[in-house]
């Protein structure tokens, strides 16, 4: 069982949403985040006085999934959140060691 | 021996411009409380709210008679009398003159100018101060400042036939300031310089950003004082007449120019047409054409205020060069603005616009008039920074000025009102 884990523009919210809906993925955590990569951040200003806004917004998309289910996963979000431009964010993938259901207390595969 | 009745269409303006001068200290309220952080917009604005409080009891009781008696027959305050106002309620007012209007009706409108005044100071000390220190104050500063200031520049005395009596010092010498650009914001701009002063830097100014949290309460503020502001000009007037609606039009032309003059300023130097500088562009214009809305005819209010837009956008970035940290920038637009307003009637005053008023160098009348205006401007500055300087520091040394730096860094909202302004859901509760 896999994590992915991926970091997007915000504006892609939705279209990353429907490419995951399309291949089927039912289970998404999504979380408002700010950080900073190779985009670096821009600079406001007010009144003439220059702001670095060092953190820009973006949007986490966390997936569970099985291990065969990760390479459609990561291509179906590289497809929907891709603009060619720097700042698109990444995706990466951890193993997960277990998964239970809360409802049913159903363990690792049946429970994702 | 008063032959002068009373209008009721005069008296109906001067009730209606009073109104809408009190509604420009809650809009400043909301232009300043837009500009600090979301962790003190709610000291910010009950900064205003509390100097209308405090200000309106003290003009009652003592107030407009310091700035309005003419008892003393003083040039430097009016009378001193703990009167409440309760025996005059069926006189005419007479301020070089008597006005067709009750005085009490002139006391109260001169009561929205007594407010607002120091409330503009708050902008300069955003973020920090104690908020008792701040009401003790204002108490103490519109006693020993703006009372008596008023009564310099707006007080032209009781005249009973051809004898004036109590006239201010500025006043008699025909230094001239419609509608408070000397008493209202250079006091005021000048005050701010010296409490920042007082209370020094922000923790982590020009370190870490000090972003506005809301700009549209910032538009929002200025669109209210904006329309407020043509009480404070066109009121002045003290009368339904023709001085009303020249002080009318040009506060309006004026300010318009001044939003152009401001965001091309910044165009050209940033590169971006900014909400922040319509609305400060905005306020510069108004403040500049204060003093001069009756005495300019309208070609030349647009010129004063597109100066004042453009020249006030440079204006805010002193505080950098020179280390002072007037948040909101008080003295860039309200000091600044205020002098180019005071100053420009020495160049476009007109006679022939306003039959009281001089000739100032572009229409022939020489350098008279400008000595006068930089005499009314050199005078009201040095006394009220020093008398400021004086009081700030006697509060920062006695119960302090400024909150301490865990509760300056937490919020002053928090540790001054026991409150937070906003609890707002995020981009993925419908808040987006």
């Amino acid at each position: 069982m896999k994590l992915v884990t991926a970091i997007i523009k915000p504006q892609k919210l939705d279209e990353v949403k429907a490419a995951l809906r399309a291949i089927g993925v039912r289970g998404i955590t999504v979380s408002e985040v700010s950080g900073v990569g190779r985009q670096g951040g821009h600079v406001e200003v007010y009144r003439g006085a220059e702001y670095p806004i060092d953190l820009i917004q973006k949007i986490r998309f966390e997936i569970l999934a099985e291990s065969k289910d990760v390479a459609p996963i990561i291509d179906a979000i590289v497809k929907s959140a891709a603009t060619g431009e720097i700042g698109d964010g990444k995706i990466w993938v951890t193993s997960v060691e277990e998964v239970v259901r809360v409802r049913t207390g159903e363990k690792g595969s049946a429970a994702i | 021996m008063s032959e002068v009745v009373l209008s009721a269409g005069d008296t109906a303006w001067v009730l209606a411009s009073s109104a809408l001068v009190l509604l420009m200290t809650p809009g400043l309220a909301l232009f300043y409380g837009g500009m600090v952080r979301s962790k003190s917009v709610l000291n910010m604005m009950m900064m205003s709210m509390v100097t209308i409080g405090i200000v309106s009891v003290l003009w009652v009781i003592y107030g407009f008679k310091l700035a309005f008696g003419y008892e003393a027959n003083s040039e430097w305050y009016g009378s001193f009398s703990l009167s409440g106002l309760g025996e005059v309620v069926d006189e005419l007012a007479n301020n070089g003159g008597v006005y067709p209007i009750p005085l009490l009706v002139f006391a109260v409108f001169q009561l929205m100018f007594a407010i607002i005044t120091p409330a503009l100071i708050s902008g300069a000390i955003a973020d920090r101060a104690k908020f008792l220190s701040w009401g003790i104050f204002v108490a103490i500063w519109v006693t020993v400042v703006y009372f008596p200031v008023a009564h310099w520049v707006f007080a032209f005395g009781n005249k009973v036939g051809d004898e004036v009596t109590g006239a201010g010092f500025l006043a008699a010498r025909g230094v001239q300031d419609f509608a408070g650009g000397t008493a209202v914001h250079i006091n005021a701009g000048v005050a701010a310089l010296a409490l920042a002063l007082v209370l020094g830097r922000r923790i982590g100014w020009q370190k870490s950003p000090m972003r506005p949290h809301s700009l549209p309460l910032v538009l929002l503020g200025a669109a209210l004082l904006w329309f407020g502001w043509f009480g404070f000009n066109a009121g002045s007037s003290l009368g339904a007449n023709a001085i009303a609606g020249l002080a009318f039009l040009n506060t309006q032309v004026a300010t318009a120019g001044a939003v152009l003059g401001w965001i091309l300023m910044e165009k050209i130097r940033d590169g971006h047409f900014t909400s922040l500088g319509a609305a400060s562009g905005a306020i510069a214009g108004l403040v500049a054409i204060t003093p001069a809305c009756a005495f300019v005819a309208p070609w030349a209010a647009v010129v004063i205020g597109f100066i004042a837009g453009a020249v006030c956008a440079l204006a805010v970035g002193l505080k950098y060069r020179f280390g002072f940290d007037d948040s909101l920038d008080v003295v860039g637009v309200h000091l600044v603005g205020g002098i180019i307003g005071s100053l420009a009637i020495g160049f476009f005053g007109s006679s022939a616009v306003n039959g009281i008023g001089l000739d100032g160098i572009f229409y022939g009348g020489g350098t008279e008039l400008l000595v006068k205006q930089a005499l009314g401007v050199g005078l009201v500055m040095a006394y009220s920074f020093i008398m400021t300087l004086i009081i700030g520091f006697a509060i920062e040394k006695t119960i302090g000025f400024r909150v301490n730096s865990d509760n300056e860094i937490g919020g002053v909202d928090l540790s001054e009102h026991g409150e937070s302004a906003y609890e707002l859901g995020g981009i993925l509760k419908g808040g987006r």
